[in-house]
Order: C-alpha cells, then structure tokens, then sequence
C-alpha cells in the first residue's frame, strides 16, 4: 500500500505538502457545493413519495419514509393540472419551432457578408438587448391594437427572437462553418435560400440544440406573459396553474375530501405540493441528461465569442 | 482588360449589391416585420409618458401633459422607497452571487477525476431547470412555520421556529441567497470555459519555477478569466434597476412588500392591474434609461481602465 503511493508519487512531478491540502480542499467545495445544491432536490423527491405523517412529524431527511404514491394519485386527478400542462406543451413545442425559424432566419442573414444591410439589420438586433420600450407599450400594442389577449398568439410572437441567440447562431455561421463551402454553392448557382437550407442547417445541429433547448426550457418556465395576457382558465400555462396552487394556495379543496379531519387535509396539500413541484419539473430532468452536452457547449461557443 | 482590372477594385456600386441582396431580403423579411413591430413600434408608445393617455383617443391623439407623471413619481412618498429597495437588491445581489461561480469553476477546473468533475458539473447546472413558481414554492414549503424542514430542524435543535415569509427583515437574503444556490452552477460554465482557455504552457513554466498550485491560480487562472469577469460584472451593472419581475412578485407578500417592491412589480401593478397606463410607462421608461446609463458608464469606464468593453 505504502510501497504503491510512492511509486505513483514517483510518476508525477513531486508534491509538494501544501499541493496535497491544496487538493483536499478543493475536494471539499466541491463536495460541498454537490451537497448544497442537491439535498433540496433530494428532499423534495423523497418527501412527495413519503406519507403525510411521515411529512409532517419531520422523520423524513434523505430517503422516502413510508412509502406512499398518494400524492402522485391525487396530482394526476387535478383536472387543472392536466390541463395546465397540455397547454404548456402546445406553447412550448410551438414557441420553440416559431423562435428556431426566425432566429435562423435572422442569424444566417447577418453572418453573410454580401448582405447589403447587414449592419443596420445586425444594430437593430443589438439595440433591442440595451434598451426596450417597457411593460405598458408592449401591453397596449399586444392587449389592445392586436386584440391577442387570450390567444396563444400573445404567447409564442412578442418573444419569438431573441437577441443573444441571433448572436450566438451567427457567430456560429461565421466561425464554425468553412466560408468555401457556401463559395462553391454560390458558383454552382446556389441561392441564399439552397446555401440556408443545404448548407447551413445540416451542419449547426450544435447550435439548434442549444436554441431550441434555451428557448423550450424559457417558454415552459415562464409565466409572466400569461399572467399578463391570458384571462381564461382553459387557457393557462402550467406554471399560471402551479402559481395559484402553490404560491397563492388556492387549491381545489374537492381532491382531498375524502380526509376527514382539518389536520390530515392541511397535511395532504402540504404533500401534494411536493408532489406538483416533481411532476412540472419531470420533462426538463428528463430531457436533461440527453442535452446536457449541447447545454455546455452552446454555453462556450457564447462565453469564448465574448 | 483594363477595365475590369479596374471594376474588380472598385467596389460595386450600391444599386448592384442591393441586386445581388434581393434574396436576403426575402429571408430577413419576417425577422425584420418582427423587430419594426414588435421592438420598435413600441418605442413610439413610449411618448404615453408626457400624455395623458385615454384609450378612446389613443397614443397619438392624447394629450400632452409634459413631465406630469415623473413629477407625480418623484414626488410621491414610495418613489424613493422603490427605488432604494430595487437599487440594493440587486447591488445585494451582485456582490454575494460573483464569487461563488468563480470559486466553482476554478475548483471544477483543478480536479483531477474526470467523473467526479461531471458528476458536480451536471448536479450544479440542475437548479436553472426549475422554474421560477416552483422555487419560489420550494422556498415556501421549507420555510413553513409548522412543517417545513427548516423550521424542523430548528425546532429540534431547540430553537424557536421562525416565520421567514412572515418576516420583513429575512426576504431580501431569501432572495439573494436561493438566486444564488440557482444560478451558481450555470454561471461557472462560462468561467469553466474561459479556464480551458489557459495555455498549458503557462503552468509547466510556473510548475519548473516551483509555484504551489495556489500560486499558479492567483497568478495564472485569475488574470486569464479577468476580462471575462468583467464582460459579465458589465453586464449585470447595466441590469442593476431591471432586477427581474417573476421571482420577485411571487415572493411579496403584505408583510413583506415595504423592502419587496421594486421598480419592475410596481410598473405591472399601475400599469396593467390598475390601468395608470401614461404614469407605468413613466416609470419605466425612467428605468430603461438608468439601465442605458449605467450601462454606458460602466462600460466606457472599463474600457479606459482595462480595455473591455461589451459595445
């Protein structure tokens, strides 16, 4: 054991005492910060698989304590809930193709540079990111010269391009894709539209991952051009209907009749809670594992370009 | 032959690169319609600001009243309130969520194991998939007086369990402090990137010159990812009045609201819940442009001081 250690000391530049607590700390923070990060997480999980009393009695600290699906029963019964999250779909999957066509749009247009007016495009993009006309402006434009107040219009168009993801698809044209081959489409009469088409895209799935991801995760999360927009019921994102579940507590009190006393019933929403919380989070963690790499990277193509 | 020898310095002419551009016309279309409309048409609605705006008479033919609404916003007794309250929050903001992704990412950068630097890296991004309704909730439910953990755990200890919602003075560090545990990961990968960026030559040179691996980070990993931290410090600078409206809103409450109203939530509250439109658009539009200022400033600062500049 001893005889292994020196051997391996032996393979790598020597180090030094304060090298060696220099690596434990290091270690530590990261420990540290997995811990942090990850025991809310935990806890939410385990507690929304937990009883009630268990819940309540506070015996649950890491893992699920008399296991119980109670609380996931009385989640998928909640007519609103369902309804919330078949709504947050239609504007997530829709959102996302309409911010994909037009940030792609926009990016290639502006990564070419016989494009004659490309700079006046490229400053109107930028300017939007320092200054924006404000709440009230954009209210009036939308709610009452449109009229697409509960219309799922006023959820998927005012935001459909964003910026930052102009940018970053456009420094990716300009630095990841080799000038010559849009050259050679040119002399063989290729069109910017062929050049977009046959060119372009089937060489960015990087970076359409990344947008597409960026842009579900930000509609799917959102909740605040519905609150502003949307009136009806029907219509509500599933974080309008998570909103006045768990924050404003205005839970439908028919799901958990059939408790009896005040106590149990107190201690079911507070349960049912955890249990929401694990299913309007479920798509992104599942999506997540499967992206994560794209996330990383389309974080660096932005970090690097500056 | 001298002809085009000449044609081919010469820049083509203006009227033959708008010709050769007439397809990119047709591809930028929509995104241009989109900007005029829905980014800069709203900029003349801004005028609403110094009128008295009636929906009947519309934005253009209301009246011109002049500086009545900032007046009303200055001198009433909340502006300075408000603007105190969105001003050190974000400053509170600012300072305690700038290290914590520096020090992550130089530690995710001296580990050794591979597996062990993803595994952190992929616990620590997970937090930016959770909305902001369900971290407020998850703040919500751990700090329940009766059967959040929190108060559990304090109640075992001994303690006295303590209402934080309920309590003006805890919601400005419940902010910050949850914004932090949120954030934290995802704001390291950017500094995680501009780590990798080191020339590796650089630590064989400090390792022969015997440096500690301490050495090697003040002296070689700091001033490398300097300018990236400044980028960012920039940035946030310039956003420091337009602290965001969704975390904010669903973490006020009545007991809270004296230190938790800021500019954004009240903006929403005169403008769309009470229909004060001209005098919202006031106050936004005063927070639009110390945005634009600080901004400017910080950056021309920067710029003379160290060369970086985001504009």
């Amino acid at each position: 054991m001893s005889e292994k250690r020196i051997l391996r000391r032996q393979g790598h530049v020597y180090e030094t005492r304060e090298d060696r607590v220099f690596n434990v700390i290091v270690a530590l923070i990261l420990i540290l910060a997995i811990a942090i990060v990850a025991y809310p997480l935990i806890y939410v999980v385990s507690a929304s698989f937990s009883s009630t009393d268990a819940v309540m009695a506070g015996r649950v600290w890491l893992l699920p304590v008399d296991l119980s699906l109670k609380a996931y029963e009385t989640v998928f019964k909640y007519q609103e809930i369902m309804t919330g999250y078949k709504n947050a779909l239609i504007y997530t999957i829709s959102g996302t193709a309409v911010s994909l066509v037009m940030t792609t749009l926009c990016a290639f247009c502006l990564s070419r540079k016989d494009f004659y007016g490309r700079k006046v495009v490229g400053f109107m993009v930028l300017f939007t990111m320092i200054f924006n006309a404000g709440l009230v402006p954009n209210y009036l434009l939308i709610n009452n010269t449109l009229k697409w107040g509960d219309t799922i219009w006023a959820l998927i168009i005012p935001n459909c391009m964003n910026a930052w993801y102009v940018i970053l698809m456009r420094s990716y044209f300009e630095n990841s894709i080799p000038n010559e081959l849009f050259e050679a489409g040119e002399i063989d009469g290729c069109s910017p539209l062929r050049q977009l088409l046959n060119i372009a895209i089937p060489l960015s799935g990087p970076i359409i991952a990344v947008i597409a991801l960026y842009s579900a995760v930000g509609i799917w999360n959102s909740y605040y051009d519905a609150l502003v927009y949307i009136r009806r019921k029907e219509m509500y994102p599933l974080q309008l209907v998570l909103r006045n579940i768990l924050i404003l507590n205005s839970m439908d009190m028919s799901v958990t009749a059939d408790l009896r006393d005040m106590a149990s019933r107190q201690g079911m929403s507070h349960l049912l809670k955890y249990a929401v919380i694990v299913v309007s989070s479920l798509p992104l963690l599942l999506m997540y594992p499967f992206v994560q790499k794209y996330f990383v990277k389309g974080i660096m193509v932005g970090g690097v370009k500056g | 032959m001298s002809r085009s020898k000449t044609d081919i310095r010469i820049r083509p002419s203006v009227g033959k690169r708008i010709c050769k551009s007439l397809p990119y016309y047709g591809l930028i279309l929509l995104p241009l319609i989109y900007l005029l409309l829905f980014k800069y048409y709203p900029m003349l609605g801004i005028q609403i600001a110094f009128k008295k705006y009636k929906a009947k008479l519309g934005i253009w033919g209301s009246p011109w009243v002049g500086l009545k609404y900032f007046n009303d916003f200055f001198s009433s007794a909340t502006a300075g309130t408000i603007i105190w309250n969105t001003f050190s929050l974000s400053l509170y903001y600012l300072v305690a969520s700038f290290p914590f992704p520096i020090i992550l990412a130089i530690a995710l950068n001296e580990c050794r194991s591979r597996k062990f630097q993803k595994v952190t890296q992929m616990v620590t991004y997970m937090p930016y998939f959770i909305s902001t309704v369900v971290l407020v909730s998850m703040i919500l439910q751990f700090t329940d007086i009766s059967n959040g953990f929190v108060n559990q755990i304090i109640r075992r200890l001994g303690g006295k369990p303590i209402n934080f919602m309920g309590t003006v003075g805890y919601f400005r560090s419940l902010y910050v402090w949850t914004g932090v545990w949120q954030s934290m990961g995802y704001s390291a990968i950017v500094y995680l990137a501009a780590l990798t960026g080191v020339p590796q030559e650089l630590y064989e040179a400090a390792k022969v010159d015997g440096a500690s691996k301490l050495r090697r980070i003040v002296s070689i990993d700091i001033p490398y990812i300097a300018p990236t931290i400044l980028t960012l410090f920039i940035l946030n600078t310039g956003s420091i009045l337009s602290i965001g409206f969704e975390k904010i809103y669903l973490m006020q409450n009545s007991i809270n609201t004296p230190v938790s109203e800021v500019i954004s939530t009240y903006v929403y509250k005169m403008g769309v819940q009470n229909g004060n439109f001209s005098f919202s658009t006031a106050v936004g539009l005063f927070n639009s442009l110390v945005n634009l200022f600080m901004l400017l400033v910080v950056n021309t600062l920067s710029k003379k001081l160290t060369d970086v500049s985001v504009l």
